[in-house]
């Protein structure tokens, strides 16, 4: 058994699916932008199948995030599809290793968490060859670990805070730079001053984070 | 959007159940996994040659599943790649014991399925794969810093070739080398004229004025490196051939061979203008002392209903104009047989 609850992961993932619903188009328009006009779409569809998922059939969050984590590769299709299946597939692998120093609760599971957010996004750097700073999903995914790092002695719900903030700076950042990797690369210098659809859903999935693995801790 | 479809949902799903009816003779449908196989296939002994990509580039490239090219095709949703399920379904199916070539187009999301797919399926059922990821778009200049070039129009040509050699029976690693030749020796340029509109998205994927074009697109509607203002079909022929040539030089490719060239319509462009393009493409490659030995001209790699073109030459040889005359007999392509 992970010590991350089953409840609080199935409001993530339900909080992220709510989220890419209600920003598909927009992730759309602005994959319309510097792609080929699908990031919502293909994301929404993915994460509707996630949604259909029933958590009570799981045994634990790690089995949860793994199935979800091959759904997502198995409905997406496109770079997204493999990014943030092996994003969950990792994450998952991360929560079964042995637990972490015995401590007081909350701080226990902050380490935790911030192991599986790391190795999450390791995945996707192993997956993707994207460095910082080439316009994609690891421009927002990367400051928020680092993020969360830095905060993780604060507890869960601070660190998870953190790394939300990261996230939407990180995106933010974005706008400016020049694509280096995905389909947007192919505009070159055109790509410049347009937010990556990546790393926007990326952030997405941290502020649903943020809204939803900390918020019970303190019951 | 004026689309003539049912669904934006039901787009991919609705085609392939057209194709199975208008091709069954020689063609089957998995409408599960959408992998469209050729109807006898595995074939025993002989290697199996699956690619796919996203739907919107018919008849590429069910279109051309059938005798002497692919086993199979893999139908992602509107210009989004294949997932790894459905290419272990088509690498499954078509191995007949002497392995299975995977023909990827360098987009980030294809290569990354087909890798997994790949992966999995030698794990889990001990299928030899070996993949050519196909790159022959010059439009992308500088390489090292971008995904690397695209695969285009030079991706038809490979899978004929590469068909008819898997069709005598060639080994794996033979068709692989083979297949990778091709690609060193192709390179492709396209443009476009007008943008094509995602049935999922619903308007345009970019805006062109009435007195613009795009330069060096790729084939998902995704804007060209340049925009530059409307030219005549003599001065778009040039633009596209130029830097062909220029980058097959570079690569000190001799191209004193016999050329296999193609003028490919995006799918909203008529025949009378991709003949009017193919004329001036044959006047510049003369005049370069380029001799055309085989051509195609027509929509055999589109981007829905965009309108342009894009040009691809092959500087063949006498083995690769041998395959490429080799029987085949696919929805897309059929000769000698």
């Amino acid at each position: 058994m992970t010590p991350l609850p089953l409840e609080r992961t199935a409001a993530w993932l339900r909080a992220f699916d709510a989220a890419v619903h209600e920003h598909a188009a927009e992730l759309t328009d602005l994959d319309r932008a510097i792609g080929d006009a699908d990031h919502g779409s293909n994301m929404d569809r993915g994460m509707t199948a996630v949604a259909a998922l029933d958590p009570a059939a799981f045994t634990d969050a790690a089995a949860y995030l793994k199935k979800a984590g091959m759904t997502l590769v198995s409905t997406v299709g496109g770079a997204s599809g493999p990014l943030y299946g092996t994003f969950f597939l990792r994450f998952a692998a991360a929560l079964e290793q042995p637990a972490v120093d015995a401590g007081e609760q909350g701080a226990d599971l902050a380490a935790v968490v911030g192991a599986a957010l790391r190795a999450g996004v390791e995945g996707v750097v192993a997956r993707g060859k994207a460095a910082p700073g080439d316009k994609t999903m690891l421009d927002a995914l990367l400051p928020a670990v680092d993020a969360y790092d830095a905060a993780a002695g604060q507890g869960l719900d601070a660190a998870l805070s953190a790394a939300a903030a990261a996230a939407a700076d990180g995106r933010a950042a974005t706008i400016p730079l020049v694509a280096l990797k995905g389909r947007a690369s192919y505009l070159g210098e055109r790509s410049a001053g347009h937010q990556d659809p990546g790393a926007t859903s990326a952030a997405l999935l941290m502020a649903a984070a943020a809204a939803t693995l900390g918020a019970a801790e303190a019951s | 959007m004026k689309k003539l479809i049912n669904d934006p949902a039901s787009v991919v799903a609705d085609a392939l159940r057209g194709i199975e009816l208008a091709h069954g003779d020689r063609l089957r449908v998995d409408h599960e996994q959408r992998v469209i196989f050729r109807a006898d296939a595995p074939r025993p002994g002989k290697v199996g040659l699956v690619s796919g990509g996203g739907s919107g580039h018919e008849p590429l490239h069910g279109g051309y599943v059938g005798f002497g090219m692919l086993d199979a095709a893999c139908a992602g949703e509107v210009f989004t790649s294949p997932v790894p399920d459905q290419i272990m379904a088509a690498t499954r199916g078509v191995d007949g014991g002497a392995g299975v070539l995977h023909i990827v187009k360098n987009y980030t999301g294809d290569v990354m399925n087909f890798e997994m797919a790949a992966e999995l399926a030698e794990a889990e059922a001990g299928t030899r794969v070996l993949a050519v990821v196909t790159n022959d778009d010059v439009a992308v200049e500088d390489s090292l810093y971008t995904a690397g070039r695209r695969g285009v129009g030079g991706t038809v040509l490979l899978e004929k070739i590469a068909g008819a050699a898997a069709e005598e029976g060639r080994d794996l690693a033979a068709c692989a080398a083979l297949a990778g030749r091709v690609n060193d020796r192709v390179r492709s340029m396209g443009m476009a004229l007008t943008s094509c509109t995602v049935p999922a998205a619903g308007v345009p994927t970019f805006d062109l004025g009435e007195d613009e074009m795009e330069v060096g697109i790729g084939i998902h509607g995704e804007p060209g490196r340049r925009r530059v203002p409307l030219a005549p079909a003599d001065e778009v022929a040039a633009m596209l051939v130029e830097p062909i040539l220029a980058d097959l030089a570079a690569a000190q490719i001799p191209t004193d061979g016999p050329a296999i060239v193609l003028v490919n319509g995006m799918g909203g462009t008529p025949l009378l203008e991709l003949y009017g393009v193919y004329a001036e493409v044959a006047r510049i490659l003369a005049a370069h002392g380029v001799r055309i030995a085989r051509n195609l001209v027509g929509n055999y790699i589109t981007s829905l209903e965009m309108a342009g073109c894009s040009v691809t030459v092959l500087a063949a040889d006498e083995e690769m104009l041998r395959l490429w005359d080799a029987p085949v007999d696919t929805p897309g392509l059929r000769w000698g047989r």
